[in-house]
């Protein structure tokens, strides 16, 4: 019997491991198959699918009106987003114009929206890196005061169905612009909160740091967007680089990282907040009486006939609607192009070589909702 | 270390301020009006009969397909001896709540002001053990507004 010596090499083997669909960190029912040697990823086989409800085929069976209600479902943290990313479709591709006031309202939504989905991206990135519960519960308490103002304005917490094409559905309460200033006010002690919790923290640093990190050429080519794509320095933002609404008239930052690894990943978001505030402050100013809907718009909205693509700047990157119409009251197809299925597919790249402990970190990292991922 | 202390400030900042968790099932939060929870269908106390007319708008808009619209001939209208302007009224209304989807399409639909959203607890807490249950019939949908228990909000 030979006893092994510490000159001796160990022969180690690779093993798989099979990570979800009922993980708690991986935010939704998704799978990986991680390939580990030791303690080290080598591989990374992501199976998604889980929750595929196909959308977009039965967006073709729904008139425009109909169909926002399914774009909620697609993107359940920014449900405003995604909306406006359908109806702005819809409506270019109908010439419809639509009034100042409801754009104003828009855009503010919109950014309110990015503020609760990041909120929401910080609690859960929080409980990932290991700051469990505290940074969670933080960031849910200020995103419950996000949600009470949307359920006072659309009725609902978070599928609200609030724009058509066209304009909103209804108007909003008269107590709308100082209720948005006290939610801001909230937000921003909440962003505070985040930042002496989270940045500087020894812990936080020792996880997030170096982690993930993907370079800027790798992004590209992954198609990235958003945020994760910011985070690795290319300054790649549709508010400023194919506008929509009115986000030329206001001022706001492009918020880049350096290094694109998780730490930038989450830093560029917690800038971005305080972007949003920034924006939603100056469409306050600029939020002026008038009517939320076109004097006249059908009872059955119908397109001409084309395609269009229009896409958006949603909290997890781009969320573009791809539409064909051949007339009628329906699309004749809809694809949505997911920012978090482009994100997902840089997971492996991301991922190979940190260990086990920080695949569910960098996961987190990406932000993905997997109902936007799968459809 | 200037990172942790940093982050427990944080925390001990925290205690000053009141809890914003409520005690739900004991203590139920005031929910604003504009809720929506399931739809339900209104009662026309001038002349004792429901609003709706059973006219299908509701039903060929909803995206779901939850609804089930049949009418018939009013047999309180004015040409019968009646009291009544409506020539038709609903017969039979059945709304399967457990695949609504609760876009309030049918209430912007409706020419009558006969439907609405129900904007009160109970429409949140209707938990049942069989999903059959929750297939509402006219009666059960009328229930509430009769007994004056929602002051309901339709979007003008």
């Amino acid at each position: 019997m030979v006893a092994n010596t510490h000159e001796q090499e160990f022969e180690t083997q690779e093993l798989l491991i099979n990570m979800g669909p009922q993980h708690p960190s991986t935010h939704g029912v998704f799978r990986m198959v991680l390939g580990v040697d030791g303690e080290v990823v080598t591989d990374v086989v992501p199976h998604i699918g889980y929750m595929h409800r196909g959308a977009e085929k039965l967006c073709e069976t729904m008139d425009f009106r109909q169909g926002v209600g399914y774009m909620d479902r697609t993107e359940y943290l920014a449900n405003f987003n995604a909306e406006l990313s359908y109806v702005l479709a819809v409506e270019k591709l109908a010439g419809i114009e639509v009034p100042e006031r409801a754009q104003w309202v828009r855009m503010i939504l919109c950014e309110l929206n990015r503020l609760s989905s990041h909120f929401m991206f910080t609690g859960a990135f929080g409980t990932d890196v290991g700051v469990f519960g505290t940074a969670f519960v933080y960031s849910f308490r200020e995103r419950e005061v996000l949600l009470d103002l949307f359920e006072e304005i659309t009725g609902d917490r978070l599928m609200y169905a609030y724009f058509r094409p066209g304009g909103l559905a209804w108007e909003v309460p008269d107590n709308f612009e100082s209720r948005v200033h006290e939610v801001l006010l909230s937000a921003e002690r909440g962003i505070r909160d985040m930042d002496g919790l989270l940045t500087q923290n020894e812990i936080f640093l020792a996880r997030t740091k170096g982690v993930g990190a993907i370079s800027a050429a790798d992004a590209i080519d992954w198609g990235m967007s958003g945020p994760s794509l910011r985070a690795s320095g290319v300054p790649l933002d549709l508010r400023r680089d194919d506008p929509y609404l009115y986000y030329p008239q206001v001022k706001f930052d492009v918020i880049t990282g350096e290094a694109g690894d998780v730490f930038d990943r989450y830093h560029v978001r917690l800038k971005e907040m305080r972007e949003s505030v920034r924006i939603i402050e100056q469409c306050m100013e600029r939020l002026a009486d008038g009517p939320i809907l076109p004097e006249r718009l059908p009872r059955m909205l119908r397109t001409p006939p084309g395609e269009i693509y229009e896409r958006t700047e949603a909290p997890r990157g781009e969320y573009g609607i791809y539409l064909v119409s051949q007339g009628g009251n329906r699309p004749y197809r809809l694809k949505i192009r997911s920012a978090c299925l482009s994100n997902l597919q840089a997971l492996r790249d991301m991922t190979i070589g940190h260990y086990v402990a920080d695949a569910v970190v960098i996961l987190g990292s990406i932000d993905i909702v997997l109902c936007e991922v799968d459809r | 270390m200037r990172g942790i202390v940093r982050a427990m400030a944080t925390t001990l900042g925290t205690f000053v301020r009141g809890p914003v968790t409520r005690e739900y099932p004991e203590r139920h939060r005031p929910i604003p009006q504009r809720d929506r929870a399931f739809p339900l269908l209104l009662w026309d106390f001038d002349t004792d009969e429901p609003f709706c007319t059973g006219c299908h708008a509701c039903e060929r808009a909803c995206p779901v397909e939850c609804m089930t619209v049949l009418m018939k001939d009013n047999p309180a209208h004015t040409s019968l001896g009646g009291t009544s302007k409506r020539r038709k009224i609903i017969d039979k209304f059945w709304i399967d709540y457990a695949r609504c989807m609760r876009c309030n399409i049918c209430v912007e639909v409706c020419n009558f002001d006969a439907i609405a959203m129900n904007n009160t607890w109970s429409g949140h807490e209707i938990s049942v053990y069989d999903r059959a249950d929750l297939v509402m019939d006219l009666p059960q949908l009328l229930a509430q507004h009769k007994a004056g228990a929602i002051d309901e909000w339709v979007a003008p």
